[in-house]
């Protein structure tokens, strides 16, 4: 058993700038406990990364702010996660709503077996109808925003599974934008890609957050220090460290974090 | 180093083993569809016919069928069709070989269908009609004109004909159905007649009690009643594996049903015929009857074996089929698929319908074919729930609601049955029998590659494998 969390000092931000606060929110799969009681801010348009051995829970809570844990009816959620200070789990509140709220992208690519058009059109068609016109150039938008245009605006109506890993992953990404999202999860989104395709995905990841919130999940600690502001260091579903990229890396506060990121724990 | 060896030899011997086993079945395979496909197709081939004088001075002339050992004494005997059940009061004639003193295959010797007698073998000798009286070649012109002609626009006529042994008869032109001279024909007219035979097979009602005509009505029922079928059993064996796959609670008791429709599928098909019987035509039917058609009574509609009853005893026959088919094509798809559906902010119904249908059309049309095959070749619960020997109307016609589902129709698996045993005259079921098993292999094959290729052209639409 782990110490309990002797509350090392934590970034807190004010409201205006706060986009998700997740407040004591543990979560249990069968009675099992998969995260323990975790409290912590994400700063609105920056980059935050989750990071720790695996099966800590980083994944986990990534996929419970998006709600995907509804999807497994053992899951048992406590606690509060507020997105701009709403409770994501208000029973008022549509599901379907939150999800194009909060925008995920997954660690293997996973396109539509459609064109690449539709792919990105697809979360656009699930709301109020678009004429053509302004839907083209909305996915024309969210393909440039992804930096994959140039590769496929010769190709929309090819299915997208001919493309790249690296471009099947930004189409992804493309398709999440597409429906202008305010939060982007990103899980562990280039451990399945080439060198050059996951220099290409942080580039995007640094370029988006003048438009969005990202929290990135990663086993990549190089990663992790180049693209994130913030990184928060999760150990058997509880909080273990949180703070700026820079003073977590440089300058842990814990020696249990500085033994993982020195690579000195497994 | 003995083991090493025994061993290597296994390792190169197994490969041989698999390669006899796949050799061996489709040999057989080959065979079954080489056998149906000669014996079948053959028997619309024009075959010669021969003159034959035999010792005792008699001369008969006929259709060579097969020969076979005499049972008691050396030599062989052969079985000829000689027709004229008229004037000689049967077909088909053994005649020892060593009897036979000459053989001919006369020009002038002709084959005439004809209803109600059957077939005629022999010579045209005469062409009677109001416009004058004609011989030799001539007559054989006009009868060959008036055939052409379809039946209410020729003329009253009468023709006399002769058999070989000589005995004279006439016979109105009006019950000759086809007329040809088969030694006459050239192979370019053989094959022209074969391909019009085969037509007329395919085409026209059956006759003779089955033993003779076509096929028609039975195709025609046959194709109905497994669309139907398909039609009933797609949307509920879909339904119920998504239900099974996508919104059960994967506990013990969804495995128990998953084992349970995986077993119905094992259970006897005339069990399922039986079943029918109780609940759709007597249950169901009986209660209809009751209440809708209750001026009729006692004489049945509904509650009697029929198109409907059949259609749904099958789709019932054939839904674990399509339903483990499709929980299959399902369960192929990556939950990555879902998830990625879902965050995007797609509901349940709407992940469901765009992303995963989509992708499992390709698993179901698998089950659909599947069960297709298995329905199309379905007797024995039909016998129960509404086939019938006879059945001229065919349940689709021109009178209002014209789909008539509560009516009897015929079906090629029990044609092929009936023709095979409860025919009067076996030596004339033979050739039917193949043909009708060909063409039920045949219809068979057609349904399925219709959609293998709706199949194909989905995964291709699509530019991948699912």
């Amino acid at each position: 058993m782990l110490a309990p969390s002797s509350n090392p000092p934590m970034p807190t931000f004010a409201a205006e700038a706060c986009s998700l606060s997740i407040e004591g929110f543990s979560l249990a799969y069968g009675g099992k406990p998969a995260l323990r009681d975790l409290t912590l801010q994400i700063p609105r348009h920056r980059v935050t990364a989750f990071i720790g051995p695996s099966g800590c829970g980083k994944s986990t809570l990534l996929r419970a702010i998006n709600r995907l844990h509804d999807l497994n009816e053992s899951a048992r959620a406590e606690g509060r996660i507020a997105l701009e200070g709403r409770d994501i789990h208000d029973p008022k509140l549509d599901v379907s709503e939150l999800r194009r709220r909060v925008g995920m992208v997954f660690q293997t690519p996973n396109p539509f077996p459609m064109s690449i058009y539709e792919n990105v059109a697809f979360g656009l068609r699930l709301q109020k109808r678009l004429p053509k016109r302004q839907r083209d150039d909305r996915i024309e938008w969210a393909l440039s925003a992804a930096a994959l245009w140039d590769e496929v605006k010769d190709r929309l109506h090819r299915s997208a599974w001919q493309l790249s890993g690296g471009q099947q992953q930004r189409l992804v990404i493309a398709r999440t934008l597409a429906v202008e999202p305010e939060v982007l999860l990103l899980d562990e989104p280039a451990s399945a890609l080439d060198p050059i395709s996951t220099l290409k995905i942080e580039e995007l990841i640094r370029n988006l957050k003048s438009q969005l919130t990202l929290i990135l999940v990663t086993h990549n600690m190089q990663q992790a220090a180049r693209v994130s502001d913030y990184t928060a260091f999760l150990q058997q579903g509880a909080l273990v460290e949180y703070g700026s990229t820079d003073q977590v890396f440089t300058n842990p506060r814990l020696q249990r974090t500085e033994d993982y990121i020195t690579g000195r724990l497994s | 180093m003995r083991t090493t060896l025994r061993r290597s030899t296994l390792d190169h011997l197994w490969p041989w083993l698999c390669a006899a086993s796949l050799a061996l079945s489709l040999l057989l395979l080959i065979m079954l569809v080489g056998l149906l496909a000669t014996r079948g197709l053959g028997h619309f081939w024009p075959a010669p016919l021969q003159e034959v004088t035999l010792r005792s001075g008699e001369t008969l002339a006929g259709q060579p069928i097969r020969e076979t050992a005499l049972p008691a004494q050396q030599g062989q005997e052969r079985l000829y069709f000689t027709g004229n059940q008229d004037s000689d009061g049967q077909r088909w004639r053994w005649v020892a070989v060593d009897d036979i003193v000459s053989t001919r295959t006369p020009d002038d010797v002709i084959r005439l269908e004809r209803t109600p007698w059957g077939d005629f073998i022999g010579r045209l000798v005469a062409f009677e009609s109001a416009n004058g009286h004609l011989e030799g070649e001539a007559a054989w012109k006009e009868l060959q004109a008036q055939l052409a002609l379809p039946p209410s626009a020729r003329s009253l006529a009468t023709l006399t004909l002769e058999t070989a042994s000589g005995a004279s008869l006439m016979q109105p032109l009006s019950g000759v159905l086809h007329a040809q001279a088969p030694n006459a024909l050239s192979l370019w007219e053989k094959l022209n007649a074969w391909q019009n035979g085969l037509w007329r097979f395919l085409s026209e009602g059956p006759r003779a009690a089955n033993t003779g005509g076509g096929v028609w009505p039975a195709i025609f029922g046959t194709v109905l009643m497994v669309i139907l079928m398909s039609v009933i059993v797609t949307p509920f064996g879909v339904l119920a594996a998504i239900y099974l796959n996508e919104i059960a609670h994967q506990g013990r008791l969804t495995r128990l049903v998953r084992i349970g429709v995986r077993n119905l599928a094992g259970v006897p098909s005339i069990v399922y015929g039986v079943f029918g019987l109780g609940v759709f035509v007597y249950g169901i039917g009986g209660s209809l009857d009751e209440w809708f058609f209750s001026d009729t009574l006692p004489s049945p509609t509904f509650g009697t074996g029929g198109l409907l009853w059949a259609s749904l005893t099958l789709a019932l026959l054939t839904l674990p089929v399509v339903i483990v088919a499709t929980e299959e094509g399902l369960a192929r798809i990556p939950d990555a698929q879902r998830e990625g559906a879902m965050a995007l902010g797609a509901t349940r119904l709407e992940m469901l319908t765009r992303i995963v249908l989509p992708m499992a059309t390709p698993a179901m049309l698998t089950g659909v074919i599947l069960a297709v095959a298995r329905a199309a070749g379905e007797v024995a619960p039909l016998m129960l729930v509404g086939v019938a020997k006879l059945a001229p109307q065919v349940p689709l016609d021109g009178d209002f609601p014209y789909l008539h589902l509560e009516r009897k129709f015929m079906h090629l698996g029990y044609h092929l049955f009936d023709t095979a045993f409860h025919g009067e005259d076996v030596q004339a079921a033979i050739p039917l029998i193949y043909a009708t098993a060909a063409l039920l292999v045949a219809i068979v094959l057609v349904l399925n590659i219709t959609a293998i290729f709706l199949r194909h052209h989905l995964r291709r639409q699509r530019g991948g494998e699912c």
